[in-house]
């Protein structure tokens, strides 16, 4: 029997291990590979990295995707704007997000279900859908300006579609279920007396927030936070529908690089570097907050 | 001679560093209500554990009604364990927990129906049948999780903390009960509790643990009155130990620098005097043995009877008074100063 | 006195908010629904009320091939994303003696924390090069797409699995052995059916990814395998399409009776 358990536990472990190599690490690997090759015209369009000719072995190993993209502000500022993105949109996420995980948690039964399922509802609904319904809305013949437009309030249509803050309010809108729910998770956990506890002990109402419930809801921040930020960092679609050209994001570029001018090595490069810029720092920190965590409990 | 339907010899088993069981052997009779009693930690679980065959000893033999039972593996023993949460099957409803041990022996129908009916009836759980296991409450669940057992007529069956999730007042309501099922249905029981009132009520006879010994085994009268050292009188109720000195031919208690009549224990050096055998009045007249002169130090009325804290030369113990009569108020009350008696056959000398 | 005008200010905020966040949260839907009986081409000229476009939108075979592609890849995406998944969650769980323990700790965390884009790039280059190498696959299509999605959806479906397991109490598997299933029996007969809530949710968010997903499918889609993404995509970029409103006025009601359903279907198991 424990023979039986031993090849349920192996299958077990070996399936999926096997598939996570064959399609997530070795991917990871070859992306690593192609950008340190040298680019050429050619399908596929890098140069081997090993090549055997009549001088023998020679080994086409090169930096220059790495210097070329970190010598280029273009690259850099992209890579700016996508973390200035994320970060902005995640704070907004916060702020809006916080009150209404909070009111929903500690609304009454039957109508903290009703209002979960209303939260859950857009979340369920297409991504792509979603971020479309703004452009309708900011179009300059759109829901906001025939609005203005007809209560006289402006004569021309404002243009509001097409830059990096209708960018913003594409991403708030989209990832805001991403904050609440999380939130709503740590504060529906959450005991109401601690909140009388503090009244009781003396805080006011403002003080209890801030030195109770934050602290104890700061997990729930964290998670969320984590998942508006990782996503947005290399969003493409919203900046696609809703940007414009005054600002470019590192997504776009990549996306661009690769499909538009076809320079495997440097996309690689690309991508390459914004794991190691914005993914690893990612993992190291929520590493570090998990033992963090880990030992305040 | 007879053997004992449960053989335990010479279980040992080792956690890391931490001996759990340490050469441990007990005999359990057929048809007794046996319990495991120690403080957390001392090995009573483990013990329970390696019977039911979840743990492998690392030396050691179990046999149950002469069978050795020491490698089989859990789905084979002829033993069925009640665990302290009930491990209830959450997706399957109060039918089907109590039937799923018949299904698994592969037994027709007909018989399966049967035993299920006897068993929900005896238990009354009749009409909960088709409920889920949240959707009752902790005694009932707690019957379900032994009408699982029952049901598959166990030659034995182990119980950890069987009343441990219940509240106090339905705990007692289930001690007794658990003692009539037992009596009923004749099937040996082994029940492992961290309270010693559990086990003195439940128990025909129990073991006392620590650290991986046993330390004393006998009938709950045994070991509340003849307690095999220290810590089993410490801890099953409450004790007060005085350490014995022989001068002059007299034995003298030394914390109260008191003598008292002995007839033949004239070299032990410890004894025990239960605090319920100890009388005391408010002082008037005085004799000579077996009494000391104490000042109330802490008083607590418990209804049935009083707890008093007397100190006498410096040392304190125990006295509980029985209310007797209806009475507005104690007639002895904190720094009175009283007279302490107790009968020279309430002492109980220990071995050394 | 003070304690009424500090609790109505209290219940003053929470409507405030609850009814703001609310209003955020459903005006775009809304406008997209009012504007898709709009009768007209241009789409924010109302000209009036008609069911023009859902007409269009069922004889639009370019939107329902691609509704029936992601239905499919998502259905057997999210299929065996949960098979994968629930063995990585019962793994970390309880497995104690995984080779390599920490990589695989990290292969099956990190595509939680990769950009789709990045994802979607690092496979597309492995298709080709595995193409060039050994010939599989043969051509990008809907086997490299629904291989992404799986890819992707795994890690989801792995942590949610594996929290789920974590706060399992293993003693209701001693009870089965107990009770006499063999160890053989024990997953299928108690740990899978115990934590098949967790499984179905698994399987719907690893569905609703795969539907949802615009990115990874760009990169690896092929010849036959436009996903509806995909194609709502190519009709939105560049300008409006009255029939995409039409097609969100469907998904949305499709949502909301599936959210009807499952309200009431958790009540009344609550009240129960």
């Amino acid at each position: 029997m424990t023979n039986f358990l031993k090849k349920q536990n192996f299958w077990f472990v070996f399936t999926p291990y096997f598939w996570l190599v064959l399609f997530f690490f070795i991917p990871l690997a070859l992306i690593f590979k192609i950008s340190i090759s040298v680019s050429e015209w050619g399908m596929p369009p890098y140069r081997d990295m090993f090549a055997f000719s009549e001088e023998g072995l020679s080994i086409n190993v090169t930096l220059s995707n790495y210097l070329f993209i970190f010598s280029d502000s273009f690259y850099l500022r992209s890579y700016l704007n996508s973390l200035n993105l994320a970060l902005t949109s995640t704070l907004i996420c916060l702020l809006i997000g916080y009150p209404i995980a909070f009111y929903v948690a500690k609304s009454k039964e039957n109508i903290r279900n009703l209002l979960l399922i209303l939260l859950i509802i857009p979340f369920w609904t297409s991504f792509l859908l979603r971020v479309y319904a703004w452009k309708v809305i900011l179009q300059g013949s759109g829901v906001i300006n025939t609005i203005l437009i007809k209560f006289g309030i402006i004569d021309q249509p404002l243009s509001m579609l097409h830059n990096h803050y209708a960018v913003i309010l594409g991403v708030v809108y989209t990832y805001l279920p991403f904050m609440i729910l999380p939130l709503y998770g740590y504060l529906v956990k959450f005991d109401l007396n601690l909140i009388d506890a503090s009244s009781d002990l003396g805080a006011k109402p403002f003080k209890t927030f801030i030195k109770v419930i934050i602290p104890l809801s700061l997990p729930g921040i964290m998670a969320g936070s984590m998942l508006v930020f990782i996503p947005v960092v290399g969003e493409f679609v919203i900046p696609e529908l809703l940007g414009g050209s005054d600002k470019l994001y590192f997504g776009k570029i990549i996306w661009d690089e690769f499909f538009v001018n076809r320079d495997w090595p440097i996309a690689s490069a690309l991508a390459m570097s914004g794991i190691f810029i914005l993914v690893v720092p990612i993992i190291i920190f929520q590493l570090m907050y998990a033992k963090y965590h880990f030992k305040n409990e | 001679m007879l053997d004992p339907f449960l053989k335990i010899d010479g279980l040992s088993k080792t956690f890391g560093n931490t001996k759990a069981l340490d050469n441990v052997s007990l005999d359990i009779n057929k048809s007794e209500l046996f319990s495991l009693l120690g403080s957390s930690g001392c090995g009573k679980s483990t013990l329970l554990r390696i019977i039911a065959g979840f743990e492998k000893p690392d030396s050691g033999k179990i046999y149950l009604d002469g069978q050795d039972i020491t490698t089989l593996p859990p789905y084979l023993r002829p033993l069925n364990i009640m665990f302290q949460n009930y491990a209830l099957f959450p997706h399957l409803n109060v039918k089907k927990n109590i039937e799923f041990g018949l299904k698994e022996e592969d037994l027709d129908k007909k018989e399966i129906d049967q035993r299920v009916n006897e068993i929900t009836t005896l238990l009354e759980l009749t009409g909960l049948e088709s409920r889920k296991i949240n959707e009752i409450s902790g005694g009932q669940q707690q019957r379900v999780a032994l009408a699982r057992c029952l049901v598959k007529k166990p030659k034995l069956l182990l119980l950890d903390e069987p009343l441990a999730a219940l509240d106090k007042k339905l705990r007692v309501q289930t001690q007794f009960e658990l003692v009539n099922l037992q009596y009923k249905l004749g099937i040996t029981f082994i029940i492992v509790t961290h309270d010693q009132e559990e086990a003195m009520s439940l128990s025909d006879r129990m073991a006392i643990m620590k650290e991986g010994n046993i330390l004393q085994i006998g009938n709950p009268v045994e070991i509340y009155e003849k307690p095999s050292d220290k810590y089993v009188a410490n801890f099953i109720g409450t004790a007060n130990l005085f350490n014995l000195n022989l001068i002059d031919q007299k034995l003298i208690i030394k914390e109260l620098n008191l003598e008292i009549s002995n007839n033949s224990s004239k070299n032990k050096k410890l004894c025990l005097i239960r605090p319920e055998k100890i009388k005391i009045q408010k002082l008037e007249n005085q004799n000579t043995q077996n009494q000391c002169i104490g000042v109330i130090k802490e008083v607590a009325y418990l209804g049935s009877y009083t707890k008093y804290l007397i100190e006498s030369n410096g040392f304190n113990f125990y006295a509980f008074m029985q209310n007797e009569e209806v009475s507005r108020n104690l007639k002895i009350k904190w720094d009175d100063k009283v007279i302490c008696t107790w009968s020279e056959d309430s002492i109980f000398f220990f071995d050394d | 006195m003070q304690n009424i005008i500090l609790k109505m200010n209290k219940i003053f905020l929470k409507s405030f908010f609850l009814t703001i966040g609310f209003a955020f949260l459903y005006f775009p839907i809304l406008t997209l629904i009012v504007y898709s009986f709009n009768d007209n081409k241009r789409v924010m000229v109302w000209k009036g009320f008609s069911f023009r476009w859902y007409g269009e939108l069922f004889r639009n075979e370019q939107i329902l091939e691609a509704f029936m592609i992601s239905i499919k890849i998502a259905s057997l995406s999210a299929t065996f994303a949960t098979l994968l998944g629930v063995m990585i969650g019962y793994s970390l769980v309880r497995i104690p003696k995984i080779p390599a323990r920490p990589f695989f700790i990290f292969l099956s965390s990190s595509p939680l924390v990769m950009p789709e884009i990045i994802l979607g790039l690092s496979l597309l280059l492995f298709f080709i090069s595995s193409n060039h190498l050994i010939g599989f696959p043969s051509s990008k299509g809907q086997l490299t797409v629904l291989i992404s999605h799986i890819t992707f959806s795994v890690a989801f479906v792995a942590v949610i699995i594996q929290s789920r397991l974590s706060s399992y109490d293993k003693n209701i598997e001693e009870a089965a052995q107990d009770l006499g299933t063999l160890p053989n029996k024990i997953f299928w007969k108690i740990t899978a059916p115990v934590i098949l809530p967790s499984i179905i949710s698994g399987w719907l968010l690893a569905f609703t990814l795969s539907l949802d997903d615009l990115v990874v499918a760009s990169f690896t889609t092929g010849p036959g395998a436009n996903t509806l993404p995909i194609v709502v995509f190519s009709k939105v970029r560049l300008g409006l399409s009255p029939e995409v409103n039409a097609l969100s006025s469907m998904i949305m009601l499709f949502v909301v009776i599936a959210a009807v359903i499952f309200y009431f279907v958790n009540r009344s198991n609550v009240q129960k």
